[in-house]
């Protein structure tokens, strides 16, 4: 038998730091991302090239100097569309997310500390909830009140607080699991402030990097309510509502449909890219690592 | 001829850190060798290395040949040819081993069908052996039993029968009955023995417990940080240990079983 | 009945407890009776699915007994009487097996240990501060470690932590299941060593849950034996140690690998 000579094999350069180091350049790129729709949202607020309503731009223009992105065919600015569209995406996402959050972490925090009759009955509830089309519940929203913003981000809100919720629930099972809650209670920390001093601890990280992925999926939700109709009523521009209008001139005047597209798919990737930036950098072992 | 030679064997992490660092050893067939050492001493990093194992991220380099194969370095395809005909192991938690979601005799007929080409009737018979010589009860019943229906001590022995179905020259034990409560200990241990005796199989028995160690094997070597202390025959340790650490290591031993072993001598 | 027996109230007591889990037919304890003196230890001895962690619950005002009932100070323990609770709380603490779940991975060290007295309204998170400093210097740990965080420590040292936030309270009873079986020999020597200190400086009533003989030995004056949720065994631990009566604690006792001589 001979011996084959030794392969020494190179060591490989660092790929755990490099990949560290690409999980912030991640975060980096995502908070630019998002940032410029962020930004665009805000400014709007405060300054739009023109007035939602001015139609005195002439019909489907095309990209100019004094209509950056062309007008549509009532002859509204494009750009003005695409930031108050920006605006009405991002109160969109914050909204529905804050819902889902609120709802869903309580309902997930009750949920896993039901037990017996009332946690079949709670999980059930969730299951129903999560299976129910997001779209009858808007439909049956606007139904009850009007199609508006708010109705939309609403059960948009409610949607995702199941998905939330059943998260939740499964990572507060894990925690109450772990010996140091019930170090805990024998020390006689009351259930509350179980909850909240090492419960909500020890799932902020994974739960704030879902919220994020919730954010886009909002976003994409009330696209897609308010492409249908069941969103912000006209003459509010939501990117949905760009696009079903653009729909028809697409081949002749494609400006109308690609901004808001693009403008979409950029914040889409931008909270993912920051979730997914989010999901190391809060875990204090990796925080030392890294210091 | 040795069975398995590892001749400067270091494992670092991607960050450059030394985990085992320039450690030689060597099992001639049929030969018993226990490796000793605490959490972080890199003897399970060993084993890993010694099949081609270690996880994502960590580099071997030095020379590791078993059964005449360089494993340092060496194919995927390469190692499968190896794993199982040359050398299987078995790890401290048999449930994180097993597949949870197979029944038990699959789970075993896997690696027979494989390596030994068997099918239909005689696969069946050899999965119902496999699990008998391991001395379980009803053999019928934990063959269709899924990892989880089963206790800790039957779970290690179907761990067991899985790595000795395909007849390998060298046994590798991780820390095999660690999981395990003392008396279910004290029978896998003697059943090890018994089994790896009449194949006239190597064994090498990783360990931070010296009296488990002693039960399976006569010769050992220490380790701590990475590094091989001190190596010899298990009384040679126990009794004269050379380096400060053995020392140290033999007298939390000792002082434990002290406390027990005047007073059942009574 | 003895006077000897009499003079002392046990600090802890069984009283002929079983229990029996929702829809599980067969009961995970049954006809235990044991005692607790202040100041004595008392091991639990017995092989996983004895009922020895449910026991130990028990112990804790974890758990309520089916039947039988649960003494501390020779008065009966209700959960839900709060101001009971909370004397009991502050006088019976517990370390945990696995050192690294035993410690919130979010908590600084020094939070972690001021918890009892937090919990118990016995501190203020400044008051609370020196008590701590002085746990963890008793435990053999830096001044600094209460800044750290848990996973910045090693397995024993994670041990002494808990060891550390179980006595900063100042209890009379400590809690121990299985205290030392996760870790390496050398440390758990130091961890056994440190607790029998503890027991003889501070004068602390231990009982400890384990199936490691060598270390029951070394630290409990009783034994308790547990086989399927019954004692089949108690008394001196030299005595049932070292001269088993029932054929369970003799095969435990046998079982123990041990060094060639």
């Amino acid at each position: 038998m001979t011996r084959a000579t030794s392969p020494a094999q190179p060591l490989v350069e660092a790929p755990d730091q490099s990949s560290r180091a690409k999980r912030s350049y991640t975060l980096l790129a995502g908070c630019v991302l998002a940032g410029l729709i962020f930004l665009l949202a805000l400014v709007s607020l405060f300054w739009l090239p023109y007035a939602t309503d001015d139609t005195s731009g002439g019909r489907l223009t095309g990209p100019a100097t004094d209509h950056l992105l062309g007008t549509d065919k009532l002859g509204r600015d494009l750009f003005t569309q695409a930031m108050t569209g920006s605006r009405i995406a991002v109160e969109a996402g914050l909204g529905s997310v804050l819902i889902a959050a609120a709802l869903g972490v309580t309902l997930g925090v009750l949920t896993a500390f039901a037990q017996g009759w009332l946690d079949d009955t709670l999980s059930a509830f969730l299951d129903i909830l999560i299976a129910f089309p997001t779209l009858l519940l808007a439909m049956l929203i606007v139904a009850a009140r009007s199609a508006t913003l708010g109705s939309a981000v609403l059960a948009i809100g409610i949607a995702q607080s199941a998905v939330v919720a059943r998260l939740v629930r499964i990572l507060v099972k894990r925690v109450l699991a772990q010996d140091y809650i019930t170090a805990a209670r024998t020390s006689g920390t009351s259930w509350p402030r179980i909850v909240a001093g090492h419960v909500l601890p020890n799932i902020w990280p994974t739960l704030v990097v879902n919220l994020a992925l919730q954010f886009g999926l909002a976003v994409l939700a009330e696209a897609g309510l308010s492409y249908l109709g069941l969103g912000a009523p006209p003459p509010s521009a939501s990117w949905g509502r760009m696009l079903q209008e653009a729909q028809a001139t697409f081949t002749t005047a494609p400006a109308g449909a690609l901004a808001p597209g693009i403008l979409l798919v950029l914040l889409v990737i931008g909270v993912n890219l920051i979730a997914d930036g989010l999901r190391d950098t809060l875990d204090p072992a990796t925080r030392r690592r890294r210091a | 001829m040795t069975l398995l030679d590892v001749r400067g064997l270091t494992v670092r992490t991607a960050d450059g850190r030394t985990l085992v660092d320039d450690l030689s050893l060597s099992v001639a067939p049929g030969e018993r060798l226990g490796v000793i050492g605490e959490s972080g001493s890199g003897k399970s990093l060993t084993t890993l290395a010694v099949l081609g194992l270690l996880p994502e991220g960590m580099t071997a380099t030095g020379s590791v040949e078993l059964g005449g194969t360089q494993i340092v370095g060496a194919s995927e395809k390469r190692l499968t040819g190896v794993r199982g005909r040359d050398a299987a192991i078995v790890f401290q938690e048999p449930l994180t081993a097993l597949d949870p979601l197979m029944r038990v005799g699959r789970q075993i007929a896997g690696p027979l069908r494989q390596r030994r080409g068997l099918t239909g009737g005689a696969l069946k018979r050899a999965v119902a052996e496999a699990l008998e010589q391991v001395r379980l009860p009803e053999p019928g019943r934990i063959a269709r039993a899924f990892p989880h229906e089963i206790s800790g001590g039957q779970r290690q022995r179907v761990a067991l029968a899985m790595a000795l179905a395909c007849e390998p020259k060298l046994l590798i034990a991780d820390e095999p009955t660690t999981a395990l409560d003392v008396s279910v200990q004290a029978d896998m241990l003697a059943l090890i023995d018994t089994l790896v005796r009449i194949r006239e199989m190597a064994v090498l028995f990783v360990s931070h417990d010296l009296a488990v160690v002693a039960k399976v094997t006569d010769r050992a070597l220490v380790m701590k940080d990475g590094r091989a202390v001190e190596e010899g025959t298990v009384d040679e340790i126990v009794r004269a240990p050379r380096e400060e650490y053995t020392r140290t290591l033999v007298a939390s031993a000792r002082k434990l079983e002290s406390a027990l072993a005047p007073r059942s001598a009574r | 009945m003895t006077p000897a027996v009499e003079a002392t109230t046990p600090v802890l007591e069984l009283d002929d407890v079983a229990l029996r889990y929702r829809g599980s037919t067969a009961p995970v304890l049954q006809d235990v009776s044991l005692a607790v003196a202040a100041g004595h230890s008392l091991a639990l001895v017995g092989e996983s699915g004895a009922g020895k962690t449910t026991l130990l619950r028990l112990l804790l005002g974890l758990a309520r007994p089916t039947t039988g009932t649960v003494r501390f100070d020779g008065e009966a323990l209700r959960l839900r009487d709060a101001k009971l609770m909370r004397r009991f709380r502050g006088s019976v603490q517990c370390v945990f097996q696995d050192p690294y779940s035993s410690l919130d991975p979010r908590r600084r060290v020094g939070a972690t240990v001021a918890e009892p007295l937090r919990s118990l309204g016995i501190d203020s998170r400044r008051t609370a501060a020196p008590k701590v400093a002085e746990a963890l210097e008793r435990v053999g740990l830096p001044a600094d470690a209460a800044r750290r965080y848990p996973h910045e420590f090693s397995g024993g040292q994670r041990q002494r932590i808990a060891i550390a936030r179980a006595t900063v309270c100042d209890p009379r009873v400590l809690l121990a299941d299985e205290p030392v079986s996760a870790l390496d020999v050398t440390t758990r020597v130091k961890v056994v060593d440190l607790l029998a200190e503890l027991q003889q400086e501070r004068g602390l009533t231990i009982v400890m849950v384990s199936h490691d003989l060598s270390v029951v030995a070394s630290l409990c004056e009783r034994t308790a034996v547990l086989e399927r949720g019954r004692i089949v065994e108690q008394g001196d631990t030299a005595q049932v140690l070292g001269d088993p009566a029932h054929t369970y604690t003799r095969r435990l006792v046998d079982s123990v690998p041990r060094l060639p001589v």
